[in-house]
């Protein structure tokens, strides 16, 4: 689950890593207010969206004024920010973040990652600050310094240090203390991957987080309820939301094939499939291992929703899930939701057979697929019409 | 034998009264073998009762002590699953399969630490286990769709892993063991463990490897079969589909930063000599191919 800036700045703050001074606001009115109370001459007004590549876009501007900072908080509420992140349709921009302005002297790059192949949390600094991360691996790798955390023991001191003095940072005692908040933030929050980019010495010398990126790990939400508070609606992709009330796992994609399968590897697979016999996938769709004739009939609503929507193809491997009783929820959510497009059935698995039967007993025009690949070729061409 | 497990394995089952835990375990006891495979069930403060006649203890430590089992499988809630695979690491068991899917990422960190310089060893989490047929099943998958057989299958997903063996057991191509490593970004055996065991076991012919995107474990096992192994692999990466940045469902399943994606691997496991297909429909067929040529 990802976060705002200035939420993931409030949990910095929280382990004592020192941020610009700011308050999160929702007008122009408020923005302006919070300016004010903040004093100075200069303000950095910032949009508060999930997605990276704010500035580019035009949602980070530095106002010298309090006109300017009214002038840009109007400009951006409001607006469709585009990034490389959000697609091109961007995202609406609901929330400010209105904070101090900081004269930078230098910028620099600290990640945390869960790292599969050491199974443990990789800290990555880099002297290159406010550039991509992914582009600093690939042109110049040798200025990312990375270290693998034991779990047991934490992020010593010495380790700290010494990443803090291989990107360039000559204040190792406040740079170590800093990483290790960061540190002592992720393990305690649950976290899957934060950044801050950049973490900035200022002309005054101290080390501060000029932005903050959280994503934190969905499993473990049941016991951070304060994490769980910081969810933004607005953020995300409606049918996902509704998929999510329903413990369906869906995530949308831009073609016109929707599919309904059990089980994640099964549910690429058949995406996989789709497009390679020419067709395009609506959707990622797993309807997990125990669904009910309900979950069935929800997935079938949600499918429904998209505009585009030319064929759905469900494929089914039964083992805890029995064909019968998802043959019995097809049957049950073709009658509610009036189909208007092909329906393809492929069946496998535990009570197959009966689970065929009723499909066919229900006298509905459902088109049978006798394996994946027979059921992939109907649905692309029922697409095509 | 086959890999890992066979008839004369003796299984303790942690979290066998839960609901989960009494479905599957009723499913494992009539597969083939196992109503003498499957000794002990283990949840706290229920010692002394018993699940459809296999007796159940407190700990971990004490059903080992009084049924011999060296083999546990997991079917405890999230919450509480890292800490039963450290109560079996502590026990000193062979093999841990954990089928509980949603454990926090770092409780499983953690629990791989305490693993280091154990023997003991792990399969999972988030996966349906591991089966060898006619002699013994060990998790949640449907056993009258396997054989038996010489064709080893080792895979990240579950019902992706029916599709496979569904496939081979159609072609008439049965199974010696089928493992399903699971589809965690924090996990226990991965790929290349399995595969090694395959290598060396002399009921296995071939084997399919099916992968998904994220992570790079495929590769690593792609690159270990180039200079090892003896037998023929055939490979499947699912999620060529897949948009960069999304979770598609596993946990592990998620291109990130560029790596993980289904062509890399493919690529990958084409050059160190795995016969790939990009069609899942395909894995049985070209590993029929694969074996009635070598005959």
């Amino acid at each position: 689950m990802k976060i705002h800036e200035y939420q993931g700045k409030e949990i910095l703050r929280e382990y004592g890593v020192p941020t610009p001074r700011g308050k999160a606001c929702f007008s122009a009115d408020e923005a302006v207010a919070v300016a004010q109370s903040l004093g100075g001459s200069a303000w950095v007004v910032k949009a508060q969206i999930h997605a990276g590549g704010r500035g580019k876009g035009g949602g980070v501007k530095v106002a010298r004024s309090l006109d300017e900072v009214r002038n840009f908080a109007d400009q951006m509420l409001g607006m469709k920010l585009v990034t490389h992140q959000t697609g091109p349709d961007g995202q609406v921009v609901r929330r400010l973040l209105i904070e101090e302005g900081i004269a930078i002297e230098r910028e620099y790059y600290l990640g945390m990652v869960v790292d599969r192949e050491s199974q443990r949390v990789a800290l990555l600094a880099s002297s290159e600050g406010g550039m991509e991360i992914e582009e600093v691996a690939k042109e110049s790798p040798e200025k990312i310094h990375t270290v693998r955390i034991d779990p047991e023991s934490g992020l010593f001191d010495k380790d700290a240090e010494e990443a803090a003095s291989a990107i360039g940072i000559a204040n190792l005692r406040s740079a170590a203390s800093l990483f290790q908040g960061l540190y002592k933030a992720f393990v305690e929050k649950d976290a899957m991957l934060a950044e801050i980019n950049p973490l900035v010495l200022t002309l005054d010398g101290s080390l501060l987080a000029l932005d903050a990126k959280f994503n934190f790990d969905s499993n473990a939400l049941y016991r951070h309820p304060e994490i769980i508070a910081y969810r933004d609606l607005d953020e995300e992709d409606p049918a996902e939301i509704e998929a999510s009330k329903f413990d369906l796992s869906y995530i949308s994609l831009d073609g016109d094939i929707a599919c309904l399968v059990n089980g994640a590897g099964l549910a690429m697979a058949t995406m996989d499939i789709i497009k390679l016999y020419g067709g395009n996938p609506a959707n990622f769709l797993d309807v997990g291992g125990g669904a009910s004739r309900e979950k069935v009939t929800e997935a079938f609503k949600l499918m429904l929703k998209n505009p585009r929507l030319k064929a759905i193809l469900v494929n089914i491997f039964g083992g805890i899930m029995k064909c019968d009783v998802i043959a019995e929820g097809i049957v049950a959510a073709v009658r509610e939701v009036h189909l208007e497009v092909p329906l393809v059935v492929r069946l496998e698995g535990t009570n197959v057979d009966i689970g065929k039967q009723i499909l066919e007993d229900s006298g509905l025009p459902i088109i049978s697929g006798s394996d994946m690949a027979d059921a992939a070729q109907k649905a692309v061409a029922a697409a095509r019409g | 034998m086959a890999i890992l497990i066979d008839k004369n394995t003796r299984v303790l089952t942690q979290g066998m009264t839960g609901k989960v835990g009494q479905f599957h375990t009723t499913n494992c006891i009539a597969y083939a073998n196992g109503a003498n495979c499957f000794v002990a069930g283990v949840t706290p403060g229920k010692g002394g009762q018993s699940f459809q006649n296999v007796p159940i203890y407190d700990s971990v430590e004490e059903a080992k002590k009084q049924t011999g089992a060296t083999v546990s499988v997991i079917y405890v809630p999230p919450a509480y699953a890292a800490a039963a695979i450290d109560e079996a690491v502590d026990a000193d068991l062979d093999l841990v399969i954990c089928i509980t899917e949603g454990i926090p990422v770092h409780d499983m960190i953690r629990t791989r630490r305490r693993m280091q310089g154990r023997r003991t060893r792990l399969i999972g989490p988030n996966c349906p286990g591991l089966i060898t047929p006619d002699e013994i099943k060990i998790g949640i998958m449907p056993g009258h769709i396997h054989k038996k057989g010489r064709i080893g299958v080792v895979s990240r997903s579950g019902t992706l892993t029916y599709e496979a063996v569904g496939q081979l057991t159609a072609l008439g191509l049965g199974q010696s063991s089928c493992v399903g490593i699971g589809g965690d970004p924090i996990n226990g055996m991965k790929h290349i463990d399995v595969m090694r065991l395959f290598n060396e076991d002399p009921d296995t012919d071939a084997v399919i490897m099916v992968g998904e995107i994220g992570g790079s474990d495929e590769e690593n096992c792609a690159r270990w079969i180039r200079e090892n192994m003896k037998k023929p692999v055939v490979g499947f990466i699912a999620g060529l589909t897949a948009p960069p940045g999304k979770r598609m469902g596993h946990a592990g399943a998620i291109i990130s930063g560029g790596q993980g994606g289904a062509e890399d691997k493919l690529a990958v496991m084409e050059e160190c000599g795995i016969h790939i297909t990009r069609n899942p429909a395909e894995m049985g067929r070209v590993m029929k191919k694969l074996v009635a040529g070598s005959r």
